[in-house]
């Protein structure tokens, strides 16, 4: 490198320099507050990462080991740390690994800017070695993407990706870089960060009219029920939307993302929606007379089947995205905005009120959960042990203080129906897109987005095994990550279905694993497994006091199934409790 | 719902965007996605510099039409998005014939009948001329048929442009898109030509 790169960090210089695009790359990152890069080398990405090696006291880049652990580590330092996850992949087989982790921010609006390396640019289109056609292949599954060719373009190109990652509806963007723009020198003007882009409009603009109509409905109800999703965190609008759950007294549910807004154990917070939510919730939304949909895009899984969902309720519908409003349900007042401006107009706009009663039938509900569900779930009598008796323990260590990451399929379900969450962004999961094997990589992003809290991964033994190669990253970096699988010997989820769709046909859902204490051992991580409830509270405590990583195995009843569950194709209302 | 919303008939979209690589298959994956069929695509520079418009045409319920636009208006690059029946609109299609010269040189028959259709000729050489009309597609078609029997060596027709009929109709629409799609009152005066009509409603 010509340049001392103490001359090039912000400020941004006032004369022009000669540098690299790779070193322009890297001093952008670094003005947009960037202090970790979850990556893998490789031949194309090679100036970037020939860069990094003198930035290596200003950037921590965790190295991975496989590039889909890359982008969901920067996903799960996304969700806890609230800042834009940055991944690094190289070209080819590198930027193809990405696609299922930019799928998945996609439609968990996730903000992420990834960076690969491209073949030179004339090698483009001739099928050079590692040559994808990466642009066309992520654009169904990224908010913006750009290919630079050009070192000249670097500074205004990666300004724009964290602006249209962050802002707005958040989501994931990918600029490729070819080898040639990543070693080109060209005069460094410094680094301006982005503030607009004229065919980009992040916030709709509030309407008063819509509020005040809005407010009308809310006044008037008897019988009034507000659903929020991750909306709510992503605006940063916890407060303000305490404040308006309090101030309406209105019983509030969550969908599976916006765990965690407001505490679990808030009087007002009824519980969780969708197919393996509560009873009340779900059964009570076809009997609302309001339905306040606040952040959250009413999903099938939320939904259920959508030409019996809330039509006695008039629907005010919070947003951010226009394209939301009148996507699945048809609002009766659209209150497009931001949640952080448009909640404190609204709680402004409304009468102070107590809905005992109607929470009253909320609780109702709840006890007939309990009894039917809840109770034997988390202190069951049986030799074998529950996922929901883990979570439970796991509670009262924790007191709800910890980052809870989960994977997919029962135990998420289980963990996210039981887990107490204190605080926000406390819930990491993989929700629209379902994603197998997303806990572990994410885990060790969360920890690294929020180093001060518990990072505690909760996975089954599916899903372990897809992405336990990270367990390397783990062992590596150092970072501190306590795992439990929750380990039924199954595809839980499938084998749940085909016990009660079909006829228990158990198609390729018994699954064999190997000794994962072992290969945490292999990998110099702690661990333990134990199959008596007796040991689950000292286990837990081992884990949870262990300098460092903690793989914790807990074998649990083999064929136990989700309760609640709204079948596909039904009414929130024909939810079953067995 | 009522019938007009679910009903399928020809809506054109108008699309005004940045002149950005990508941005066509962006646009057009909205589409495909869904499983709908783009009837005619055309995309040009519009009258303000670095501005594109994008006319497409497909056959969908205004329910879908009105979804569809709102997934296009959200893409980064995407100034605004409209969208119109055909009775909204005045609307053409160009087509090119290229026909054997000897054959009008020989039968004034021809010639007659290009000219009754509006054909004008582009190019007029020894062994072929081309002629060219606009109209709908019947109209386009029609020549075909005529032509045909004399020849015809080669035709071809563009996508459909589309214009707005009238500044009230856009006024209307304008105003109704605004209701759902909230913003800044056509905050795109700001960047595009205020004197051009279309944006200054």
């Amino acid at each position: 490198m010509e340049v001392a790169q103490e001359t090039l960090t912000t400020p941004a210089p006032t004369t022009a320099v000669e540098v690299s695009g790779s070193v322009a790359l890297l001093e952008a990152l670094i003005v947009e507050g960037v202090d970790t890069i979850f990556g893998y080398p490789g031949g194309a990405i090679m100036p970037i990462y020939d860069a990094l090696f003198d930035y290596n006291d200003k950037l921590n880049h965790i190295l991975v080991r496989h590039e889909q652990g890359g982008i969901h580590a920067g996903q799960g330092y996304a969700r806890t740390s609230g800042k834009v996850g940055v991944v690094f992949a190289t070209s080819g087989p590198g930027a193809t690994n990405l696609v299922t982790g930019l799928a998945d921010a996609q439609i968990d609006s996730t903000p992420l800017v990834c960076i690969t390396g491209q073949v030179f640019a004339h090698l483009l289109g001739t099928d050079a070695f590692q040559e994808t056609d990466v642009i066309n292949i992520t654009t169904p599954v990224t908010k913006w993407n750009y290919q630079v060719t050009d070192a000249n373009e670097i500074p205004e190109v990666i300004a724009k990706a964290f602006y249209i990652a962050k802002s707005g509806r958040p989501g994931p963007v990918l600029i490729d870089i070819t080898k040639n723009a990543q070693i080109q020198k060209f005069n460094y003007q410094g680094y301006t960060p982005c503030e607009h882009i004229r065919s980009y409009r992040p916030k709709p603009i509030v309407r008063t009219q819509y509020i005040q109509e809005a407010a009308e409905l809310i006044n008037q109800a008897k019988k009034p029920f507000i659903i929020w999703g991750q909306g709510v965190i992503l605006g940063s609008a916890e407060q303000e939307f305490k404040a308006f759950v309090e101030k309406s007294g209105i019983p509030a549910a969550w969908t599976i993302l916006g765990a965690g807004a407001i505490p679990t154990e808030h009087p007002q917070n009824v519980g969780m929606l969708g197919m393996h939510g509560n009873y009340g919730p779900n059964v009570l939304t076809n009997e609302c007379d309001v339905l306040i949909a606040i952040g959250m895009r009413f999903d099938d899984r939320v939904t259920g089947r959508l030409d019996k969902y809330a039509k006695q309720a008039k629907v005010i519908h919070l947003d951010i995205d226009p394209a939301e409003i009148d996507k699945n349900v048809k609002s009766t007042v659209p209150v497009w905005g931001d949640c952080k401006e448009t909640l404190p107009l609204l709680s402004k706009a409304i009468e102070a009120k107590q809905h005992t009663e109607w929470l009253d039938k909320f609780n109702d509900y709840t006890r007939q959960e309990v009894d039917a569900v809840i109770h034997d779930e988390l202190n069951p009598t049986t030799p074998e042990m529950t996922m929901g008796e883990v979570i439970k323990q796991l509670n009262e260590i924790t007191k709800g203080e910890a980052i809870i990451v989960t994977d997919v399929g029962q135990h998420q379900m289980v963990a996210c129906r039981y887990a107490k969450f204190n605080k926000t962004r406390s819930n990491v999961t993989s929700g629209g897109l379902g994603t197998m094997g997303f806990a572990l990589p994410a885990a060790i992003g969360a920890k690294f987005g929020a180093q001060d809290r518990t990072v505690v991964a909760i996975i089954g033994d599916g899903g372990f095994q897809m992405t336990l190669q990270e367990l390397g990253t783990i062992m590596q970096s150092g970072v501190d990550v306590k795992i439990i699988i929750l380990n039924n010997r199954f595809l839980g989820m499938v084998r749940q279905w085909q016990e009660l769709f079909n006829e228990r046909r158990y198609s390729f859902v018994d699954i064999q694993s190997p000794d994962f204490v072992a290969v945490a051992a292999a990998y110099r991580i702690a661990g333990k497994r134990i199959d008596d409830r007796a040991d689950l509270p000292a286990a837990l405590n081992e884990m949870l006091s262990n300098k460092g990583s903690f793989l914790l195995e807990v074998m649990v009843t083999k064929e136990n199934n989700v309760f609640p569950m709204v079948p596909q194709g039904c009414s929130v209302s024909e939810i079953r409790l067995k | 719902m009522s019938n007009q919303d679910t009903e399928k008939q020809e809506f054109n979209i108008t699309v005004y965007t940045e002149n950005q690589i990508g941005l066509l298959s962006r646009i057009a994956i909205i589409f495909t996605r869904r499983k709908i069929n783009i009837d005619s695509l055309n995309t040009s520079p519009s009258e303000i510099e670095s501005i594109h418009r994008f006319n497409i045409v497909i056959n969908e319920s205004e329910e879908v039409v009105r979804k569809l636009t709102r997934q296009i208006e959200k893409q980064v690059e995407v100034l605004k998005v409209y969208y119109h029946t055909n009775e909204d609109v005045i609307w053409q299609e160009l087509a090119l014939y290229k026909v054997s010269t000897d054959v009008i040189a020989e039968k004034v028959s021809v010639e007659r009948l290009l000219r009754e259709n509006g054909a004008r000729a582009v190019v007029i050489r020894k062994d072929y001329t081309v002629f060219e009309t606009t109209g709908h597609r019947e109209e386009t078609d029609n020549l075909i048929s005529i032509l045909q029997p004399f020849g015809l060596i080669e035709f071809v027709r563009s996508a459909r442009v589309a214009i707005i009929k009238d500044s009230d109709g856009f006024n209307r629409k304008l105003r109704e898109f605004e209701r759902l799609e909230p913003g800044e009152d056509v905050i795109e005066n700001e960047y595009l030509n205020q004197g051009q009509k279309v944006f200054t409603m």
